[in-house]
């Protein structure tokens, strides 16, 4: 696909692929829907600043030649928001996996959405810890397979959307990886909305989640995808009984609300005037 | 002009030096005896058009002052105890990627939560060795509120000029005492800002220019665009497996703490001296009092007081280990940097230990009890 090279010439560092994610994992996907939305919106490479924790949807970064931060497991949100609060003007994306994001990193997660920090948050959710070989993560579904869950997951899921709307996001969306257009467009809409957005995107990791539970292969995974996640508005149409085994993607917040670096600075200005002043 | 002498607690002095040093960026999370800082840091940072923000826990406080350093702020955290504790692991991070950092460390007595309001000296090997890895950073102690002004000023100075975090290990007793203290104008101390990229060349974010002592340092956001991570990196800060590029990296920055401009030290009553205390922060203050009663009475005693930690003043302790007939390392400790005294004495010297854990200071009479003995014994 030349649209494709195009984006790889563009944003990749090419010098350091080929990229370590194994042969159809999605992050490729959903990091390409990151990098498209970056291009479609024109945003200027020097002022884009990625910063993401640990894991292998957190390697993206190193990849994509911007102001890119590979930082410790959990911790991305942390980081970003001292970036953000020390250079407003800086367009800063966070990408993390559900694990990153939802268990080390939950304190982070839920307290960056509550000050409503203008920052975009990519969560690659592919229900399973994919670097360290398979384990359960918060977003396992109950009684699925993984290396730690031998017998069945005990643990009830997180739904990523209703936590971080609940902890005070601004904007939230869930995209897939099939419905990768969309994905693009809530990425778009998440990067330019003034608040703390999160943005779920629902990837596949047919090397350990696929294997354990028994999914088939890469293109099996996708097309369950297809098969499963159905448009919010057209989720909301359905019956109860059409409802089971579907899930909604779509947008599911996009509300105003003061953001937390305009406040702090409204705050600044004042006290610092104020001071020179002599007051 | 007559300059005013105020009287200051040391945690405030604390926050004045990093001001007067251009901090521009404080995170951290409340912990006792640390919180003034965090308090001050909250008051005064607006003034300057600085940014104060509280994170969710001590992972948070550190993880965004690094990221406050990378987008070009001059960054500070301070915490106790527990709180040292969960900074550790980006801590490590600091050091590997090379980012400049200030981190405050007023010693409470532990282990776990312990003595929240009483003093100790027992974090001073978790500075060197609490986060995992060859670690290698500079700490600093300083033993009064003038110093801890001073201290935390050359901290700043330190983390930009070699691009690593810093440590300012102080104590309940330095961070909550009230002294008299005459602060320096503005330009009285030199203040030292991170080396940009050189224009004349591709910039190297992990390589050594000639005549630099570490790479140079662009601010996210500075047009130049490229990566930083925790993993061992090649000059561009892209992963890399590689054994020998692994070695080269932990050498280089291991290397670059060797200066010996970094040591510093103080040294009193030790010409002549044939007993040494060797002592740090508050309790080289006890020190100095004892020094002055055995001498009163006749005793050839001298203190021997390290300023920076670590890198621990190597070659003078050497010196002193190779003269004197005795060295007592007097912390607030079971002891902890008595073991650093006897890996560079290598036996040439009588070694020994004064130290407590309860939250008490050392007291005066208590080394001078100590020393008596040892003359006695002689
Ligand atoms: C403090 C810490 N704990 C554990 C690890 C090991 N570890 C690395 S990645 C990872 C899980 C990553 O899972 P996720 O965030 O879901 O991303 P994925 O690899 O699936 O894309 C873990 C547990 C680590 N690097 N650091
Ligand atoms: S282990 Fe899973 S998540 Fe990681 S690269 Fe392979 S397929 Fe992707």
């Amino acid at each position: 696909m030349s649209d494709r090279s195009k984006l790889v010439d563009k944003y990749f560092r090419t010098e350091n692929l080929p990229h370590i994610w194994c042969p159809g994992c999605s992050h490729g996907i959903t990091t390409r829907a990151i990098v498209k939305a970056i291009d479609d919106l024109g945003l200027n490479p020097e002022n884009v600043v990625i910063v993401s924790g640990i894991g292998c949807s957190s390697r993206a970064a190193g990849y994509l030649n911007f102001n890119t931060l590979h930082t410790t497991h959990g911790r991305a949100l942390a980081y970003a928001t001292g970036i953000k609060v020390s250079n407003p003007k800086l367009d800063v994306i966070v990408i993390t996996g559900d694990g990153d994001a939802s268990a080390i990193g939950g304190n982070h997660l839920i307290h960056a959405c509550r000050r409503n920090i203008d920052l975009t948050v990519i969560v690659f959710n592919n229900s399973i810890y994919g670097m360290t070989g398979g384990q359960y993560s918060p977003t396992t579904p109950h009684e699925a397979f993984g290396t730690t869950a031998p017998y069945g997951n005990i643990d009830r899921a997180f739904d990523l959307v209703k936590l971080v709307e609940g902890a005070g996001a601004t904007y939230v969306a869930r995209g897939t990886a099939y419905h990768a257009l969309q994905l693009t467009n809530y990425i778009k809409k998440a990067i330019t909305h003034k608040g703390l957005s999160v943005v779920e995107a629902v990837s596949s990791c047919p090397t350990y989640y696929g294997r354990r539970n028994k999914l088939g292969d890469a293109v099996a995974m996708i097309q369950w995808m297809k098969d499963t996640f159905v448009e919010k508005r057209a989720y909301e149409r359905l019956d109860e009984e059409q409802r089971i085994g579907k899930f909604p993607f779509g947008e599911f917040v996009n509300i105003e609300a003061p953001e937390y670096t305009d406040k702090l600075y409204q705050m600044i200005n004042e006290v610092e005037a104020r001071h020179e002043a002599g007051v | 002009m007559n300059k005013k002498a105020l009287l200051m607690q040391g945690n405030e002095a604390c926050v004045r030096g990093a001001l007067y040093a251009g901090m521009r960026f404080y995170s951290g999370y409340p912990i006792t005896p640390s919180t003034e800082i965090a308090e001050m840091s909250a008051v005064l940072l607006p003034t300057v058009g600085g940014a104060f923000i509280q994170m969710e826990d001590e992972i948070g406080g550190i993880a965004a002052a690094i990221g406050a350093s990378i987008a070009g702020k001059k960054a500070m955290t301070a915490t106790s105890g527990p709180g040292f504790t969960l900074k550790m692991e980006n801590l490590g991070y600091a050091v590997m990627s090379e980012i400049p950092l200030v981190i405050v460390d007023v010693q409470r007595g532990g282990p776990s939560t312990g003595l929240p309001t009483q003093s100790s000296q027992a974090d001073v090997m978790q500075t060197k060795w609490g986060s995992h890895g060859d670690n290698s950073l500079i700490v600093l102690s300083p033993n009064s509120v003038t110093e801890t002004f001073y201290l935390t000023v050359e901290a700043f100075n330190l983390a930009e000029k070699y691009r690593t975090p810093v440590v300012i290990l102080t104590d309940e007793v330095i961070g909550h005492a009230r002294e008299k203290i005459i602060l320096p104008e503005p330009g009285e101390i030199e203040i030292f800002d991170r080396l940009p990229p050189l224009e004349d060349r591709p910039y190297r974010p992990f390589g050594v220019e000639e005549g630099d002592k570490v790479p140079r340092f662009a601010a996210f956001g500075t047009g130049y665009r490229y990566n930083i991570t925790g993993l061992y990196h090649n000059e561009s800060g892209f992963p890399s497996n590689s054994q020998e590029n692994a070695k080269l990296m932990l050498e280089r920055i291991h290397n670059k703490l060797k200066d010996e401009e970094i040591i510093k030290y103080e040294k009193y009553q030790m010409e002549d001296a044939e007993y040494v205390f060797l002592a740090f922060g508050s309790t080289s203050r006890s020190a100095v009092a004892a020094v002055n009663e055995l001498r009163a009475e006749g005793y050839k005693v001298g203190l021997f007081r390290p300023i920076t930690i670590w890198p621990s003043p190597e070659k003078a302790i050497d010196e002193i280990a190779s003269k004197v007939e005795g060295i007592c390392v007097a912390e607030m400790n079971l002891g902890q940097y008595v073991l650093e005294v006897e890996r560079i004495a290598a036996g040439r010297t009588k070694v020994s230990h004064l130290g407590r854990a309860n939250g008490d200071i050392l007291r005066p009479e208590e080394f001078v009890n100590h020393a008596k003995e040892y003359f006695n014994e002689r």
